[in-house]
């Protein structure tokens, strides 16, 4: 902090080495993607090639790719819709009018997080075959939205609970009925919060991959099932892999980037702001 | 005027109103399956043989008890579970106290060091099995073999080192997420003091950097937890639970038993296990995070 330029040169050779050998895997992943599938498996390494854009054309040109594409934008964003429609009243209410269980409220909504997934894995599975929602898109949004929703609630509970009550008292003075308050005051106010509640809640559901792997097989699957389709190769599919976890992984890579600051909050349960 | 408690009790109703739909839909989540798990599990109930369903008692969890594969499993969890955590945190922390320096590029070194977070984890682990740890064409094989060593078998060899290789990898970030900002919470009068009292990097940690960190490292242990009872898909897509049993744990163990041998009861049983163990670890986590919200309604 204070050191002199001197003193400082140990700490930014330690600072880099650490930070590119954490980031050493998805950029020798991007690397890997412009390479052709033999000089994939090269041996030395290579690290000077002719790059290609083969991998990418045939990835996407793998009709289905795009549609499992389509089916991680429509599950992320849904789920993270659905979870906002309902955890900005609860949010709203808990922050706002507390009462003497809000606390234990609170509580026992991290709690549902403690179920471990697979202990209900069972049931679930078996309630989406009688329901007829294994392999929906529905089905996928309706859980992830369950899964994130108490991660929702908390965040946005920290946002609102900044808000200073008396803002929201004067304008019920001019007459505002509490979907007002909500609506036009409220929610313009917190916007980059609930920006980075959003962004959070999309990035989880982008990468779940639990029930993706197990509710879904052909129609409903999402990036993550699909990149696991390739622990079964077959012949040389490095560079493909590559292509394919690149587009899979860079708009969310871009998001978390973005959001970084903000999401602390959430993942943390409020305990970091 | 400030504070939320000036406002009229009267609104109750309607804010009733506005928590019910979130609070019915998480309790349905939480009791409809959980009643179905501890139903099934008093069950014999296959589905390969429809129909056939009748009562059990405690004849599956005997069953698991007495068989090794459920010891193996719940060894295998609580190695993984341990072990990723202590690797996490220990190195979260450091990479912390080590970006938290004032050096040319820190910025960019933090959004390097806490990328692997957002990689979605069937990915990661593919491109660790394949480019980096496959013994034939693997970067690390390609090293190994350069310093004049042979390959390391990864995966048959040390399945469970391997899958915590990896999932350190993924959730190191996580650590960094969180402690990073905790540790730059900290006031600088406070550490400028301690400076000037003569305290050098170790005292400095020891003394204030660290009582400082304690709360969000074990918030960051508890989350990390409930996670990893859970660790499904890196084990799905590298070992698939194997050699042997070498690298099952208790989710892929019940999935083993649910969706390839459609043993609904066992399975279920399995599960009412997995949910005792975590509940363990639960309790522990309220506490810390409920310290939090004191003096609240």
């Amino acid at each position: 902090m204070r050191s002199t330029r001197s003193s400082r040169w140990p700490l930014t050779v330690a600072g880099w080495a650490v930070a590119l050998a954490m980031f050493f895997p998805i950029a020798w992943m991007f690397l890997t993607s412009f390479k052709t599938e033999i000089t994939a498996v090269a041996s030395p390494p290579a690290v000077f090639f002719h790059p290609t854009l083969e991998n990418y054309r045939a990835v996407l040109a793998r009709a289905d790719y795009l549609e499992f594409a389509k089916n991680s934008v429509v599950v992320s964003l849904g789920s993270t819709l659905l979870a906002l429609v309902l955890a900005i009243p609860a949010a709203y209410s808990m922050a706002f009018f507390p009462t003497w269980r809000t606390r234990d409220i609170l509580l026992w909504m991290l709690s549902t997080k403690m179920l471990p997934v697979v202990g209900v894995l069972v049931p679930i599975y078996l309630l989406w075959r009688d329901l007829g929602l294994l392999d929906t898109v529905f089905g996928l949004i309706l859980i992830d939205s369950i899964s994130v929703l108490p991660i929702v609630v908390w965040m946005l509970f920290t946002y609102f609970r900044d808000v200073p009550a008396v803002i929201l008292e004067a304008s019920r003075m001019d007459g505002a009925t509490q979907v007002d308050e909500l609506l036009h005051v409220l929610l313009p106010l917190c916007t980059p919060g609930i920006a980075a509640t959003a962004l959070l809640s999309i990035i989880l559901c982008w990468n779940e991959a639990f029930w993706s792997l197990n509710l879904t097989t052909v129609k409903a699957a999402t990036l993550t099932a699909f990149t696991a389709s390739f622990s079964s190769p077959e012949g040389l599919f490095w560079a493909k892999l590559s292509a394919a976890s690149t587009l899979s992984i860079a708009p969310i890579l871009i998001f978390g980037w973005l959001s970084q600051r903000q999401m602390v909050r959430g993942l943390s349960f409020g305990a970091v702001k | 005027m400030s504070g939320t408690a000036a406002i009229r009790p009267t609104r109750h109703l309607h804010t009733k109103s506005l928590l019910a739909p979130s609070v019915a839909l998480l309790f349905v989540w939480m009791v409809v399956p959980l009643a179905m798990t501890l139903w099934f599990s008093a069950e014999r109930y296959n589905l390969l043989s429809p129909g056939k369903s009748a009562f059990a008692g405690w004849e599956n969890y005997r069953d698991l008890l007495s068989h090794w594969p459920l010891w193996v499993a719940m060894g295998n969890t609580l190695f993984l579970v341990g072990l990723v955590l202590i690797v996490t945190l220990l190195l979260g922390t450091l990479f912390s106290l080590l970006l938290d320096q004032d050096f040319p590029g820190r910025n960019i070194c933090r959004l390097l060091v806490i990328a692997p977070f957002f990689v979605m984890p069937t990915v990661s682990a593919l491109i660790w099995k394949n480019m980096l740890m496959n013994p034939v064409f693997g970067l690390f094989a390609w090293i190994t073999r350069s310093l004049g060593f042979g390959p390391i078998e990864f995966f048959s060899h040390t399945p469970l080192l391997s899958i915590v290789l990896i999932v350190g990898w993924e959730w190191t970030p996580f650590a960094v997420l969180i402690l990073l900002p905790a540790l730059q919470s900290l006031n600088p009068e406070q550490v400028d003091a301690a400076r000037l009292d003569g305290a050098g990097p170790i005292a400095l940690f020891r003394h204030i950097q660290l009582p400082h960190l304690l709360r969000p490292m074990a918030v960051v242990a508890m989350i990390e937890m409930i996670f990893f009872l859970s660790l499904f898909a890196e084990i799905y897509v590298t070992t698939g639970g194997g050699p042997g049993l070498a690298s099952t744990n208790l989710a892929y163990l019940i999935f083993r038993d649910a969706l390839l041998g459609w043993d609904v009861g066992r399975a279920s049983a399995g599960g009412v296990i997995a949910i005792v163990l975590a509940n363990i670890v639960a309790l522990f986590l309220m506490r810390v995070v409920g310290r939090d919200l004191e003096g609240l309604g």
